[in-house]
């Protein structure tokens, strides 16, 4: 019997030789969003639980990779949506090498307080879209939503964070 | 301004605050967790919808009232 099939029927060697193929990919990819590695671990084992016990729904003839992304994917919205207002980024976010310095402490700070308050949904899309660059249909793909919605979410973050800024009294240019 | 000038300005901005995640390297096997919580996890309840309560409550009000019925609900069963 196929390795998926196995899996598919409970069988936890399956699931163990299935853990060990994506567990790098899994991590890599949730880390990328919520970007805090021990929580990207926790979430890692999450999704893994989340697919086994969702096990007996997956087609073994689908894909596995896209259907672990997925259920990664909503493990790591969930966390954005529940962790919004109880922590903030954490202290250890990488800046970028060569930032600009007329960027000033201050204003880096707002920038990232008014990132972090976006609405789960938006920082989702952002995150992956506006810093990581990953393209339109990726994300898309992972989050189970169509390309023009991904867009139009991006979008939203886009003037939402520029609304928020200008109340910060950073000032962006409204266009 | 188009939506793509919008987002690039706001995306060139975002990203001298937050550099794209640079390490995504694993650095350790997440199996023993992951069989932790296997093993911690509890037995899965069995969970019998309301729907289903609500058709035995019904089915056994039906017996109850008019027995007559039962040999019906044998024939059909």
């Amino acid at each position: 019997m196929e390795l998926l099939e196995r899996f598919a029927s409970g069988d936890l060697e399956a699931f163990e030789a299935l853990f060990r193929q994506h567990q790098k990919e899994v991590y890599a990819w949730i880390v990328r969003i919520v970007r805090d590695t021990g929580i990207a671990e926790d979430l890692t084992v999450e999704t893994f639980w989340r697919i086994y016990k969702a096990r007996s729904r997956f087609q073994p003839e689908g894909n596995f990779r896209a259907w672990a992304r997925r259920i990664a994917t909503n493990a790591a919205f969930d966390h954005l949506r529940h962790s919004r207002r109880e922590s903030g980024l954490p202290e250890d976010l990488p800046c970028a090498t060569g930032a600009d310095p007329a960027i000033r402490r201050e204003s880096r700070e707002r920038i990232r307080t008014a990132f972090q308050e976006l609405p789960a949904k938006y920082r989702l899309v952002a995150t992956l879209a506006l810093i990581e660059e990953e393209p339109y249909n990726n994300i898309a793909k992972a989050a189970g939503i169509s390309v023009a919605l991904v867009k139009v979410r991006v979008f939203r973050a886009v003037r939402l964070l520029r609304k928020k800024l200008n109340c910060l009294g950073m000032e962006v240019n409204a266009k | 301004m188009s939506r793509e000038g919008n987002n690039k300005e706001m995306k060139d901005l975002l990203k001298q605050v937050i550099a794209p995640a640079s390490d995504t390297e694993l650095r350790r096997d997440l199996w023993p967790q992951m069989l932790r919580k296997l093993e911690e996890a509890p037995a899965p309840e069995l969970h019998v919808p309301w729907f289903d309560w609500a058709l035995a409550a019904i089915l056994s009000a039906v017996l109850l009232f008019f027995p007559g019925s039962i040999p019906a609900l044998l024939y059909h069963l």
